[in-house]
């Protein structure tokens, strides 16, 4: 088996391919200690070849397996795992945890990327955040915004501040879904701008955990004027898509 | 750093010049383990690199004592930020031209209170040098000269004039002929003051031996910039980016004796194919904003990737040793002309429009084979970040892909960086 590790600062997934299918796809949260993490998820698995992606993935060398390991960046990986599932891919978007990235594709090589630097402005972190101000679970809280009408600008893209702003606004009467919208329409404007600085072109993967929320992909939708499903394309896991692409680079002969 | 040669003499001098010997120390401890880990840590190094490890060890030291000594015979120092303060119109004089502490994070907290805190990292950097008492070749300064480049700089000189008492040459914005007749001015103006400091006149024999010095030690970094281009890249970018900091710290003529040596050994490295990094290693070119010492973060960053550096764009580069001056000059009117040219010519990001810098980035790129650039803007600079976006999409148009990283001094991004030059390296194998 071929192990693809994607260590990001929320969750650890692992993908496990046999002879190029896939046998085994797992989900843990990153925690403090994500060493322990990574062991829990290789419990009983004999790899022929580990490969490590995501913030964490210099980790691996840690892990004692006896194996092959190696190691890609993020970028490479969302490129390879977001061509396997759509082959005709000419840009990645992939939101995760505490980065948002967007990935330009031409003859199945990665031309050009963005990502966020050090702030978390613009994450699957500012949902997370902002969820916990209206006391909903990050699961529901895209349905939650989908019901607000008219969304109230919502100027700053700081965490902190965009909570003081969303404050006020409910001091001012705003019903909380429109302001729960407003919010998500600042993460997507934030990520359309990125997703210029690459040149957007159509098909574009969807990547990441924030790709399973509907209010997000609707207004993305809108933004850039794409068909969800022909010019958006979102995986059946989202957030499985860095460690397929690791696990794709493994080594295929050992 | 500060190596155990003659320590106490050193604190002496030090304590003289009313460095905060505590935090001093703290400093050099912390910089001779960065050197350690970055420079000495490399392999494959070359002879001529005792020389490098030697002035950087001693930079605060023997350094600092040799400009005591040439005061003490009545010679003075002028320290300055910018590659647009005259070197030749200086070394005409007798006196010593140095290079001031802006590159590294110290006493930002204190700077922070005179300017403010979007300001970029080399300008809080020099501030905050002067009010934390660290940096030694400021205290041994005569004469200090600021320049107008950009607005960061120029607003912050008024703070810094309140500290230590700051000459400042006004830099024109563009290139027209009334910005040349505008910095001949000001080059006469600097003259004439630093006459005044140094009790000297300017003759036409001392006026051209400044700029025969200086001339030989840009031929020296230009010899370097041939050199290193080779493949396999025969000296590590850290290296070669090293020997353009310390030219603006050693005696000139020495420097150049030593990189011309220096210069000998990379030949020898060439004709018979020897490399510091393997032959396939991707080559990148640096460009943008001034790297000074101790500023290697990102070049470590760079180099541990698996790349290597094969150029430099900027002062602390091809920025300041691109252009010569011409040498045919007989009378000091002549001459001025001549230094003035040849200043009017540096490609600052602070000039609009500056599109000489597009056509020096892609020709130096293309020169030395580049595989990518890598554009490098300290956070808050807006000239460069400015020009990042026109540099790439004069690169684009050469097929040249780049990468824009925006950094300052501090290390808690390096992980970020790790992974985008990683993921850019990725691109290019």
């Amino acid at each position: 088996m071929i192990v693809g590790l994607d260590i990001g600062s929320r969750s650890i997934e692992l993908v496990g391919l046999v002879d190029g299918v896939t046998e085994l796809t797992l989900r843990v949260p990153t925690t403090f200690d994500p060493i322990s993490q990574c062991t829990k998820l290789l419990d009983g698995l004999r790899p022929a070849s580990l490969v490590g992606t995501g913030y964490g993935r210099n980790l691996i060398q840690r892990l004692d397996l006896g194996c092959e390991l190696s190691t890609i960046t993020e970028i490479k990986a969302h490129a390879l795992g977001a061509m396997h599932f759509f082959p005709q891919a000419r840009t990645v978007l992939d939101i995760g945890g505490q980065d948002t990235k967007a990935i330009s594709l031409a003859k199945g090589k990665v031309v050009k990327f963005e990502m966020n630097d050090r702030c978390a402005a613009g994450t699957g972190k500012f949902l997370e955040y902002t969820a916990g101000v209206f006391q909903i679970s990050i699961e529901n809280f895209g349905e939650y915004a989908l019901k607000g009408q008219n969304p109230p600008e919502i100027s700053s893209i700081c965490t902190v501040f965009a909570e003081t702003e969303a404050t006020s606004l409910m001091a001012r009467g705003e019903h909380p879904e429109s302001i729960a919208m407003g919010l998500h329409k600042a993460i997507v404007k934030r990520t359309v701008n990125m997703l210029n600085r690459v040149s957007l072109n159509f098909p574009m993967v969807f990547s990441g955990g924030v790709a399973n929320n509907p209010c997000v992909l609707k207004l993305l939708a809108e933004e850039i004027n794409a068909v969800l499903g022909t010019d958006i394309l979102v995986p059946q896991e989202p957030d499985m898509v860095g460690a397929m692409g690791a696990a794709l680079h493994g080594n295929t002969n050992c | 750093m500060g190596g155990a040669v003659s320590d106490s003499a050193h604190r002496e001098m030090w304590e003289k010049l009313d460095l905060d010997l505590n935090a001093h120390d703290a400093l050099l401890g912390v910089l001779g383990k960065f050197y350690g880990d970055i420079y000495l840590s490399q392999e494959n190094r070359l002879q001529g690199a005792e020389y490098l490890d030697f002035v950087l060890s001693e930079i605060h030291g023997l350094r600092i004592k040799e400009l005591q000594e040439a005061k003490a015979e009545g010679r003075k120092v002028v320290g300055s930020f910018c590659v647009f303060v005259p070197e030749e119109i200086t070394l005409a004089l007798d006196a010593i031209h140095v290079g001031l502490c802006a590159g590294a994070e110290a006493g930002s907290d204190l700077a922070e209170q005179l300017i403010p805190r979007n300001t970029c990292a080399l300008i809080k950097s020099f501030i905050g040098f002067k009010l934390a008492k660290l940096c030694p070749f400021l205290e041994s300064s005569d004469m200090i000269v600021g320049e107008t480049t950009c607005d960061g700089k120029k607003k912050a000189y008024e703070a810094f004039n309140e500290l230590v008492p700051t000459y400042i040459m006004e830099v024109p914005q563009t290139k027209s002929k009334a910005a040349h007749t505008l910095w001949k001015s000001e080059v006469l103006r600097y003259m004439a003051e630093l006459e005044k400091v140094t009790g000297r006149t300017i003759t036409p024999e001392k006026l051209k031996k400044g700029i025969r010095t200086a001339n030989a030690k840009r031929r020296a970094l230009q010899r370097l910039t041939t050199l290193r281009a080779a493949s396999p890249a025969p000296i590590s970018g850290r290296d070669a980016l090293l020997i353009n900091q310390i030219s603006f710290y050693d005696e000139p003529v020495r420097f150049t004796a030593k990189i011309n040596e220096l210069c000998d050994e990379l030949e020898n490295r060439v004709e018979s194919n020897e490399g510091i990094a393997p032959e396939n290693a991707p080559r990148l070119m640096l460009s943008g904003c001034p790297m000074a010492v101790p500023n290697w973060k990102l070049p470590y960053v760079i180099e541990s990737s698996g790349a290597v550096i094969v150029g430099e764009e900027s002062c602390i580069g091809t920025r300041n040793t691109r252009d010569l001056v011409d040498e045919s000059g007989e009378t000091v009117e002549d001459m001025i002309d001549a230094i003035v040219d040849r200043y009017m010519k540096i490609d600052c990001a602070c000039f609009t429009p500056n599109d000489d810098r597009l056509e020096n980035v892609t020709a130096l790129a293309k020169d030395i084979k580049a595989d990518g650039v890598i554009h490098y803007s300290l956070l808050f600079c807006q000239p460069y970040l400015h020009e990042a976006l026109k540099v790439d999409k004069a690169l684009q148009a050469e097929g040249i892909p780049m990468l824009s990283i925006e950094t300052d001094y501090s290390m808690e991004d390096v992980e970020q960086l790790k992974t985008r030059i990683e993921a850019f390296v990725e691109t290019l194998e």
